[in-house]
């Protein structure tokens, strides 16, 4: 390796990366919001097992793009989307896929945790359970205990798990709500923003845990903190004013991005 | 469920698999189901607006309308006064015998012999009785009538007037009906004869109660209402605004105040009939104030109004920025003024959108009213708000409490003109907070 | 000279007052405004209020203390032989007296004197004036309501005296006190701020009024029938007749509470289903659309008078129930008679419900409209269908806020009057087919006093120990929804 040249060793990276299989696929994203465009013709690739990272100034339409990718910009009355998204290969916006079923397999992590108003145990367990996921209560446990544990925080709460979930802090009602999107087994989960109601104890293990659910999910991170996009993932697309300025390799972007707009941005010119 | 503790990257997590079954279809049928209860339970409420909207209409439209019956008539001296004593006894002229004139003149105009004395009743019965009062109050006053043949305009009888609505179901036996094979075939032969018509019913908005269906009008309930209204208006606006721009403005947080804003919430929920006891026990049994009187169901009224009047008008005032309190504070302007001055004119058409919708409420309330005594049979229309009186509401319900049919009519044609009044108001309160919305 | 003229000459003091004032304000500034504490008008109001308020309140405590004085002494001059009396006699005597008293001026010389001679003929000669004189009337009597008269007259001449002396005392000392330190201003807007005070205090007093008029009347009543028989008794059979204390019926409250919870039971089995489906469909499905048209009209039911719907009761739903129950019975058995009466628990009920489906769906609405976007986010984006998200987590979740909305809804079935009385029948009675006409609370407050009343009577006096009742339960009922809807609030807020 330490024969190599730099150039070298960016192609063999790139390479390495290359080979990783296309989760998600986004071509030519537009939406509008009424007569408004947010988001204009977007290109943007989801990689399998890797953790994407979504980057911009606030109102660049970051958060927009991550919720057509699960279909949430349903719930918007008058939202409209052109351009394709696949995911396996199979177009979302397909009349014949289901939005339930797809939100199943992308499940969504938001800004600002949103625990349900009852206890932690019957948080965890609302996916598995709508979803038919448990044959009996014992699954149902078992699925509740691992979820909770690749969440980080069955420590934490094993011994009240019938308390109500929103008496936690707020970083172990973020945790809860991964736990609670990670119960349903999903291949891809989307986080808007999931650290910015916290402080920087409870970041650092959201941090943490993001990066060692990466080995088992696929996940598409939006953060207005290019520090944690620094920390936590492999790829990372700039966005500005709903355009797509860069997507490239996390490294590189912090390092030697290809866009003027990107390097102003990771300078902190503008914000 | 202890006895699964692994590492969280171990293999015990499930992978996902590439397609798992999470019954769809039966999840969506679900979702079919509940979508659709909720549209039937919108269907059900409207489905029951219409059909009482239906009843009230279909059964009272005819109301509007009233069959009278117009034919000269001799007013016979022979019979209004045989002995020519009017010029010393007043009193024959009020006693006299007027339905015979009437009877007279129709049996004529009907080829009926005079002597013919079942067929002169069933004649007699197609009158309504109101027509002696017409005659007499014309000879009341004019005297010099007695003697001549002028043509006049009575009301026919309920049961004529049922009939040639259509009302009445002739395959009924006639021994069954209220109206005879008779007087329907006289009736027909009046109409084309143009003697007998139907026309607007303007009795209905002039006249006082009357135990004669075709007689009885809303006169006095609108006039009754009219005074109410006024009333709760006079009192309950400034009184509403000045409580609320107090609780809202200047009173200190405190359990005081908290007590006031607990109560007038509840206030604004108690039972209408308690204030008909209130009003009952204070202003008629404690202050002696006049029973039935317009004024006492006024502040009735007045004191159930109040607290709607306030959660309006508070809520207008909370509305207005504090920006605009800041600027005028800014320039020197002391606490009152700028109330008055700035915030009170902003928050007026949300003031009275509450008022219009509270008086509409106060319009067709009954209950207290029949406690205070509202509910008498008045014939008169009252001159001051300290004559007894009724109103809308209390009228509709004396009218539904009688068993004849054409009163029935009566009562829907009266709901038909409280609901137009509530209409009116409630249209006046949209259109007022649409002319003046101002979004801050 | 009358109240009203006072008033009128009160006011046109205080309007010269205020006059006077601002033009004194004027003179003193010398033009110059700017040396002047407040605007002139301020001054002219704080001269006005100075001399007006002080006889405002004279007369007001005058007009509530001087009748109670001037029946006392007219009550001491009865003759012992009155006085010996029992009090209610005596109020009998007192009110022929005022009577009296009010038809003397209307008398000529002629009639007063033929009366004095011959007390029998002052019943006709009164009839003469249209007042009617109830019993045989004393010769005492006469002398004592020209007493009365008489008192009155010399107390409202001192009235008239001090108001105006008043008056003008305030205005003079109110222009004495303007100058150009004078806080105007301020003084003024202090009175204003009181009466603000005593307006918000009305509320207050309302329900103080309230408390004190049925309780004191119910005490009455309690002391003629004991408390535990109206409470636990089940037996509703007041007697109008006669209505001595002897004859005194049984006042059971029992059937009636029985009869007002049983229809008011039905009438929310109609009105939560609907009037919460349509809710939810309100607010979480249908389009802006449908929602701006559906929402208004079922708005308009909680418009429309109660009376229209007892009369739609009365006369559409009773007798349909009933036609409809006399064919199934038909189809079924062969025999015509209809086992659903026209007035019965089943009529009310449904009309009733009909009636609250808009107040349970429009309070519904703004609860689940209140439940947290993130929530419903939250949920959806774990792969929820909408239905799955407002049974599971949007109704758990508002749950707190719908139960007070729909106690705040019972609270107002228990006092719906008019629908009843027209529909629900009026006999007292305990059982438990919904077919069968029961009575509520409401409809024999109602009942008991229209027509004659006699503030002594029992049957009088029981309307307002049941109309307590129901302000306790509305009451109860009405704090506790408020207070769960408001901690409900506060959890999301």
């Amino acid at each position: 390796m330490n024969i190599m040249t730099e150039a070298a060793a960016e192609a063999a990276l790139e390479k390495k990366m290359n080979t990783v299989p296309l989760k998600m696929v986004g071509k030519d994203v537009s939406v509008y919001y009424g007569e408004k465009r947010a988001l204009f013709d977007v290109n943007l690739d989801v990689r399998e097992n890797t953790v994407t990272a979504l980057i911009g100034p606030s109102g660049c339409g970051k958060s927009t793009f991550l919720r057509t990718l699960n279909r949430m910009n349903d719930t918007i009355g008058g939202c409209r989307i052109t351009g394709t998204i696949t995911l396996d290969g199979e177009d979302i916006y397909d009349p014949s896929i289901d939005v339930v079923e797809l939100r199943a397999r992308v499940g969504m992590v938001f800004q600002k945790p949103n625990p349900f108003p009852k206890s932690i145990y019957e948080n965890v367990a609302y996916g598995p359970r709508i979803h038919g996921l448990a044959r009996n209560k014992a699954d149902l446990d078992v699925l509740v205990e691992q979820s909770l544990q690749r969440a980080g925080l069955w420590n934490e709460v094993k011994d009240r798990l019938h308390e109500s979930g929103t008496g936690l802090s707020g970083g172990q009602q973020q945790r809860l709500c991964i736990a609670r999107a990670v119960a349903v087994s999903p291949e891809v989960i989307l986080m808007d923003e999931p650290c910015s109601a916290l402080d920087p104890i409870a970041t650092a293990k959201v941090e943490e845990l993001i990066y060692e659910l990466r080995s088992n999910f696929t996940i598409v991170i939006v953060t207005h903190s290019m520090q944690q996009a620094a920390r936590v993932s492999q790829r990372t697309a700039m966005f500005h004013l709903g355009n797509l300025v860069e997507e490239n390799d996390t490294d590189k972007m912090f390092t030697n991005p290809d866009d003027q707009r990107t390097q102003d941005y990771i300078m902190g010119r503008f914000g | 469920m202890n006895e699964m503790i692994k590492p969280a990257s171990g293999g015990l997590v499930p992978t996902a698999p590439t397609r798992r079954d999470i019954g769809i279809r039966r999840r969506y049928a679900a979702e079919r189901r509940f979508r659709f209860y909720g549209l039937a339970a919108i269907a059900f409420g409207l489905a029951f607006l219409f059909i009482l909207l239906w009843s009230v209409v279909s059964k009272g439209y005819t109301a509007f309308q009233q069959t009278e019956i117009t034919l000269p008539i001799e007013f016979s001296e022979k019979v209004i006064d045989p002995g020519n004593k009017r010029a010393t006894d007043p009193n024959v002229l009020v006693t006299a015998n007027y339905p015979l004139l009437m009877r007279n003149a129709l049996a004529e105009k009907l080829g009926v012999s005079a002597t013919d004395r079942p067929a002169l009743k069933q004649i007699s019965a197609m009158v309504s009785d109101s027509a002696r009062v017409t005659l007499r109050d014309m000879v009341a006053a004019d005297p010099s009538i007695i003697g001549k043949t002028v043509p006049v305009t009575v009301l026919a009888s309920a049961n004529v007037d049922s009939a040639f609505k259509g009302q009445i179901d002739l395959s009924v036996a006639e021994t069954n009906r209220k109206v005879s094979d008779q007087q329907i075939g006289w009736m027909n032969q009046l109409a084309e004869q143009g003697v007998l018509a139907k026309g607007f019913n303007t009795g209905l908005f002039v006249n006082g109660n009357s135990s004669r269906p075709e007689a009885a009008g809303l006169g006095v309930a609108l006039v009754g209402s009219l005074y109410l209204m006024g009333i709760v208006l006079v009192l309950s606006l400034p009184i509403g605004v000045a409580a609320s721009i107090y609780l809202e403005e200047f009173a200190p947080k405190n359990r005081l105040t908290d007590l006031i804003e607990v109560n007038i919430n509840n206030l604004a929920a108690v039972p209408s009939i308690v204030y008909g006891l209130l009003g009952l026990a204070v202003f008629i049994n404690f202050a002696a104030l006049p029973r039935s009187a317009p004024l006492v169901g006024g502040l009735v009224l007045t004191l159930m109004t109040l607290p709607t009047i306030i959660i309006a008008t508070r809520a207008a005032l909370r509305a207005v920025p504090p920006s605009i309190r800041a600027a005028a504070l800014g320039l020197g302007a002391s606490q009152m003024q700028t109330i008055f001055h700035h915030v009170l004119p902003l928050a007026m058409p949300g003031i009275l959108t509450g008022t219009i919708i509270g008086l509409a409420h106060a319009l067709g309330e009954t209950a207290p009213l029949l406690l205070i005594g509202m509910v008498a049979f008045v014939a008169n229309v009252p001159a001051t708000p300290l004559e007894p009186s009724t109103a809308l509401p209390v009228q509709i319900y004396m009218w539904a409490n009688e068993a004849e049919r054409a009163f029935s009519e009566r009562t829907s044609g009266a709901i038909m003109v409280l609901l137009a009044f509530l209409i009116i108001m409630n249209l006046g309160a949209i259109m007022l907070r649409r002319r003046f919305e101002r979004r801050w | 000279m009358s109240t009203k003229l006072l008033l009128a000459i009160l006011l046109a003091i205080t309007a010269v007052a205020f006059a006077l004032g601002r033009m004194r304000a004027l003179s003193l500034s010398g033009g110059k405004l700017s040396t002047l504490h407040s605007r002139p008008n301020y001054y002219g109001a704080y001269v006005a209020l100075v001399s007006f308020l002080p006889p405002l309140l004279l007369v007001a405590v005058w007009l509530t203390v001087s009748p109670f004085n001037v029946n006392s002494a007219v009550r001491d001059s009865f003759p012992d032989s009155v006085k010996a009396q029992s009090s209610a006699q005596q109020s009998l005597a007192f009110g022929m007296v005022s009577t009296l008293a009010q038809g003397l001026p209307m008398l000529s010389e002629d009639e007063l004197a033929s009366i004095k001679q011959d007390p029998a003929r002052l019943q006709p000669v009164f009839a003469g004036k249209g007042l009617a004189i109830a019993a045989e009337a004393q010769p005492y009597m006469l002398d004592s309501a020209a007493t009365l008269n008489a008192m009155r007259q010399r107390s409202q001449l001192a009235l008239v005296t001090v108001a105006i002396a008043l008056a003008i005392a305030g205005a003079f000392v109110g222009l004495r006190t303007v100058a150009p330190q004078l806080r105007a201003r301020n003084k003024v807007e202090r009175v204003i701020l009181g009466s603000l005070v005593v307006a918000s205090s009305i509320a207050i007093l309302t329900t103080v009024g309230i408390v004190a008029s049925m309780l004191s009347e119910s005490l009455r009543f309690f002391s003629v029938v004991p408390a535990s028989e109206f409470f636990f008794g089940t037996v509703w059979d007041p007697r109008f007749a006669g209505a001595g204390a002897s004859s005194a019926g049984q006042f059971g409250l029992i059937p009636l509470l029985a009869g007002t919870l049983y229809i008011g039971l039905v009438a929310m089995l109609v009105a939560v289903p609907v009037g919460l489906f349509a809710a939810i469909h309100m607010a979480e499905y249908a389009t802006p659309r449908m929602r701006a048209i559906a929402k208004p009209l079922l708005e308009v039911l909680a418009g429309i008078p109660t009376i229209v719907y007892g009369f739609f009761a009365l006369v559409t739903v009773g007798p349909f129930l009933r036609d409809i129950s006399a064919s199934l019975n038909g189809l079924a058995t062969g025999n015509y008679t209809s086992f659903i009466q026209a007035q019965s628990v089943l009529t009310a009920g449904i009309v009733m419900g009909i009636m609250l489906i808009p107040y349970v769906s429009s309070l519904s609405d703004d609860i689940i409209t209140a439940v947290p976007r993130a929530l419903r986010d939250g949920s959806l984006g774990l792969g929820a269908t909408r239905s799955e998200t407002i049974k599971r987590v949007i109704l758990p979740a508002a749950l707190p806020g719908i139960v007070g909305a729909l106690l705040m809804t019972a609270s107002r079935a228990i006092g719906e009057t008019m629908i009843v009385v027209l529909a629900a029948g009026v006999a007292a009675r305990m059982q438990l087919n919904p077919f069968e006409p029961m009575t509520t609370v409401t409809v024999k407050i109602v009942n008991q006093l229209t027509g004659d009343l006699e503030f002594t009577s029992p049957q009088t006096l029981v309307a307002f120990a049941l109309g307590i009742t129901l302000f306790c339960i509305t009451l109860a009922l009405n704090i506790y929804a408020l207070y769960i809807v408001r901690k409900y609030r506060e959890q999301y807020e």
